[in-house]
């Protein structure tokens, strides 16, 4: 059989490697933006110094030579899905038995006018970086719009060169979109220690430049505001331009079914371009995360392995990194909860640490932790909520959770008695967080 | 792949900007050590001497302080690696070969030619760089005592750890394992490796460095050594037995317990200098697998002669004396014994380390323990004569001291900091970092646990470790990570962006580590068994 994979990202290089794990079957994988996989998310970190670009490949030509991957750096044009063959830009084809799309995403430029201005730009590729290095040169003032996980990759990067930056968000504080309040307000403050100068509920109008290049931005409350670089990261949306014209269902996103199947036959989508038709409860049509996209890489390749098995990516978790806080998130975590939800917060006085637990007041079951400044473990909470584990269990038992590497304080008690003080009861502490504790618990 | 790559350039492109704090540090720093070098020329007047070094150590200090001040000082706490990979120093650049040939010319001087250094040959007077330490030589050991290249170096070698250690504490203030750890580095190099020593002389007892620990204290059991010891009395006596207990008791029960860490990143004086003064270079070292390969066999190449020069040297010293604790016969069938019960360990439990990738190391132990019974059996029938070799052990050890104990350890362990990374000597050479690793991979309770399926993959933690390791293959796979070159720094868990490491302690090590956590379907869920 040959299986051909679009996009290298995450999805597609884990379908790769899981379907060459169990199978002998000819792999080709096609990029058209390096040669290699690379993650993606580290990209800042290559701006910073931290690392090199080399660095953030996780794997090498030979690992893929070794393991029989072919990879191609080409363009497709478009696919033709009745004689199963791809289009490349070059006007060879490509045929294939099955086919995986794992295009991933690209950025959403908006309709802002004079976002076509040189010194406008999105991060999203490892060539922005070029374009931001290009930029940086003599940058008096960078402006970033937007008030997610990219935009305030872009102002670390930016603060990094020691370049004065302005940062538009849309809500009252940064990300709480998706932060409680108090979280996103930690972080806002935490930004605005680093000097950004953050202006919360606050949009882009217009850039103007002249001579092709970015002199000003308007915001929506009238400010103008000198700059030379404008960084647009307002979310992005399925990379699946090059197959509009075709019988592929589409709706923002390509369809897929459980399965992972598009409408078409042997045609498989993963990944930021796949839009589920019918996502599990408390779940999005389209989750834009690395971690989903793993999964629906090694799913995927099983099915096209006769396996036959569904979608299902469990509790929700997801992680960031917001300047110098830390942040992890286990199941649901509303920002703004219903009727019916308790939450327990605790908050460090001086440092950017919170905890917080939520759970359902009637049946106390527990149902999300959010941690800022504070790692918690994944398999330990992930059982505790698959578990439906009653609060004052994960209360007594939450030293199991705590990560953060040896002679860290722990704030576990803080919030048993914080959970004390609210209810009256007279919790204790009582595991020790030692990792045979931990062990049997989750083998339990 | 286009690449942004400013790393192999010898003109760096984004020069790491300095503020006027940092500025002021270097000025102070460099005029100390300036002042330092300026004595090699003898152009101090001997009233000076006194207060120029004081001064110049002084600066050293203040300097490297004011600096540190000037680097994190205004920031917040976390992590502070920008600018590593494009600023020359720290990415090879031209600074970076200009600071390498400057220690390494240094090392050559220091090992072959101290009297340049104006180490005073045949009872003449110090002059130059070495006799700039007299005061601090007499004021330590006693009058009369004047400075060694060795005293010289071992100042400047704790100055260094002692000020790094406060740039890094500083740098890593979040941290607490990093502080707890750094302060024990600091306090262990000046107390046993400088103040300890220092009294010793001054008290006319041995010189000893307690927590230098035979094999990397490769000389402990050579015979002017053991006879120091012996004719020191009861205190000669106690470093005899202790030195001995370190290598047999107390260092397998602590690795068990914690692994080579305990050591390496706790203890260590080698280790305690690549983790101060070499942090700025962490990133260097070379993860590829060719890398690791070379790394396995020649830090247990270097084992394997250590030890074998070891039973050499002690043989000898059988050979010589008369009047000792064991005899000959007794010595050679106590270690033929041993090798031999070690041997039957490993080869009983071969099917569990040849399984998957302990295979080498079942190999590389088997070779060292079945020589070491053909090494012990033949040299009992060659017993009374003076080599147990075909070559002769003094030339063994001459061998030994002078590319592995000083080239190796020194000049290239050391002097490459800023080419090929801090921990050089570390990971391809230490036969001590060998012997714990030995423990480490296959008798200790210590891992790195993986956090479930948090890892992006983002590569920080498989380029800040010093040894090379790439934690990355492990971490995105959720495998827990024994590896026997592990040291435990704790930098990975540290720079990791999702909280995916964590240094622990704890029981079934193998099958954790064999494990995959972060796969999303179970193996048997699809029903692939195998």
């Amino acid at each position: 059989m040959k299986i051909v994979i679009i996009g290298n990202g995450i999805s597609g290089i884990t379908a790769a490697k899981t379907l060459r794990k169990h199978s002998d079957h000819q792999i080709i994988v096609l990029s058209d933006e390096s040669e290699l996989f690379f993650s993606r998310t580290a990209l800042m970190y290559v701006f910073m110094g931290h690392m090199r670009a080399k660095d953030i490949i996780p794997h090498n030509k030979k690992f893929y030579d070794d393991n029989n991957i072919e990879l191609y750096l080409t363009r497709v044009r478009t696919v033709d899905f009745d004689s199963k063959s791809i289009v490349l830009e070059d006007d060879n084809f490509i045929d294939y038995d099955r086919l995986i799309i794992a295009t991933g995403s690209k950025p959403r430029l908006m309709n802002w006018p004079g976002k076509q201005l040189d010194g406008v730009q999105t991060l999203y590729h490892i060539q922005d970086l070029e374009n931001i290095e290009r930029h940086c040169e003599n940058l008096e003032r960078g402006i970033i719009v937007g008030g997610g996980l990219i935009g305030i990759e872009l102002a670390e990067m930016l603060h990094s060169r020691n370049i004065p930056v302005t940062m538009l968000v849309r809500e009252s504080e940064y990300w709480n979109s998706v932060l409680p309040m108090e979280e996103a307000k930690m972080v806002s403050d935490h930004i605005r220690t680093h000097n950004i100068d953050l202006k919360l509920n606050t949009e882009l109008n217009e850039i103007w430049g002249d001579k092709k290049k970015v002199k000003m931005i308007l915001t929506n409350t009238g400010e103008k505001i000198n700059c030379e670089f404008v960084g647009l990261t307002v979310g992005v949306q399925p990379n699946i331009d090059f197959l509009h014209f075709t019988k592929l269902e589409k709706n923002k996103g390509i369809l897929i079914n459980d399965r992972l199947e598009t409408n078409m036959e042997g045609v498989y989508a993963i990944g930021d371009c796949a839009e589920i038709r019918n996502p599990k409860e408390g779940r999005k049509n389209i989750e834009a995360v690395w971690y989903t996209g793993r999964m629906m890489g090694e799913l995927a390749a099983h099915n096209i392995l006769g396996k036959e098995l569904d979608y299902n990516p469990g509790v929700w978790f997801n992680s960031a990194k917001f300047f110098d806080i830390e942040y992890q998130v286990y199941g649901s975590v509303p920002n703004n909860p219903r009727e019916g939800i308790g939450q327990l917060f605790w908050k460090h006085p001086k440092k950017d640490k919170s905890i917080r637990l939520v759970y359902d007041l009637s049946t106390k079951e527990v149902m999300g932790f959010n941690l800022m400044g504070i790692r918690y473990r994944h398999e330990v909470c992930e059982k505790w909520i698959s578990e439906k584990t009653h609060i004052e269990d994960v209360l007594r038992n939450l030293n199991l959770a705590n990560f953060d590497p040896e002679f860290f304080s722990s704030y576990e008690r803080l919030l048993v008695d914080a959970y004390n003080q609210e209810t009256g009861s007279s919790l204790k502490l009582k595991q020790k967080k030692s990792l045979s504790n931990v062990l049997n618990f989750l083998s339990k | 792949m286009n690449q942004i790559n400013h790393s192999l350039s010898l003109t760096e492109s984004a020069k790491r900007p300095l503020n006027i704090i940092q500025n002021i540090g270097s000025i102070i720093g460099f005029s100390g050590l300036a002042t330092l070098l300026i004595s090699l020329f003898n152009i101090y007047a001997e009233s000076q001497v006194p207060y120029l070094f004081y001064g110049a150590i002084g600066a050293i200090s203040l300097g490297t302080i004011i600096y540190t001040i000037g680097s994190y000082g205004g920031k917040t706490e976390g992590i502070k690696n920008d600018y590593n990979w494009l600023s020359g120093l720290t990415s090879k650049g031209s600074f970076a070969w200009i600071a390498g040939i400057f220690i390494t010319t240094f090392y050559v001087f220091l090992y072959w030619f101290p009297q340049h250094l104006g180490l005073g040959e045949n009872g003449a007077a110090n002059k130059g760089l070495v006799g700039f330490f007299d005061p601090l030589s007499i004021l330590l050991k006693g009058e009369g005592k004047f400075a060694s290249q060795w005293f010289m170096y071992g100042t400047l070698y704790t100055l260094a750890i002692l000020i790094f250690g406060i740039k890094f504490i500083v740098k890593y203030r979040h941290n607490r394992y990093q502080v707890i750890r750094t302060i024990s580095v600091m306090l262990f190099q000046l107390g046993f490796a400088f103040i300890i020593p220092a009294f010793l002389e001054r008290m006319s007892l041995p010189y000893n460095d307690f927590k230098n620990v035979w094999p990397l204290n490769y000389y402990f059991f050579d015979t002017w050594n053991i006879n120091g010891m012996l004719n020191a009395g009861n205190i000669g006596l106690f470093m005899l037995i202790f030195g001995i207990a370190m290598v047999l008791i107390i260092t397998p029960i602590l690795t068990y317990f914690f692994g080579k860490r305990w050591y390496c990143s706790w203890v260590c004086g080698c280790g305690g200098l690549a983790e101060t003064a070499g942090d700025s270079f962490r990133h260097l070292s070379d993860k590829s697998q060719s890398a690791w390969k070379i790394e396995r066999w020649m830090i247990h190449l270097v084992l394997a002669i250590s030890v074998l020069m070891t039973i050499a040297v002690i043989y000898n010293y059988r050979a010589q004396e008369t009047s000792y604790l064991v005899t000959t016969e007794i010595f050679l069938i106590g270690i033929f014994s041993l090798a031999l019960i070690l041997s039957g360990l490993v080869f009983y439990n071969r099917n569990k380390w040849i399984k998957k990738q302990n295979k080498i190391a079942f190999q590389i132990a088997g070779g060292i323990l079945i020589s070491l019974v053909a090494f012990t059996a033949y040299a009992y029938f060659l017993k009374g004569s003076n080599d147990l070799f075909v070559i002769q052990t003094y030339k063994i050890q001459k061998f030994y001291g002078f590319y592995i104990g000083a080239t190796f350890s020194g000049v290239i362990g050391v002097g490459f900091y800023p080419i090929m990374g801090s921990r050089v000597w570390c990971r391809f050479g230490c036969p001590m970092a060998a012997l714990l690793g030995l423990q480490q991979k296959f008798f200790s309770r210590f891992r790195i646990t993986t956090n479930g399926s948090q890892c992006i993959s983002c590569g920080n933690c498989s380029t800040y470790c010093e040894m090379g390791i790439d934690v990355r293959a492990y971490a995105e796979k959720g495998q827990d990570i024994v590896r026997a070159s592990c040291v435990g720094c704790g930098i990975c868990s540290a720079v990791c962006p999702r909280g995916v490491l964590k240094l622990e302690n704890g029981p079934a090590i193998q099958d954790r580590a064999t494990a995959k956590r972060a796969i999303f379907i179970s193996e048997d869920k699809v029903g692939l068994l195998d």
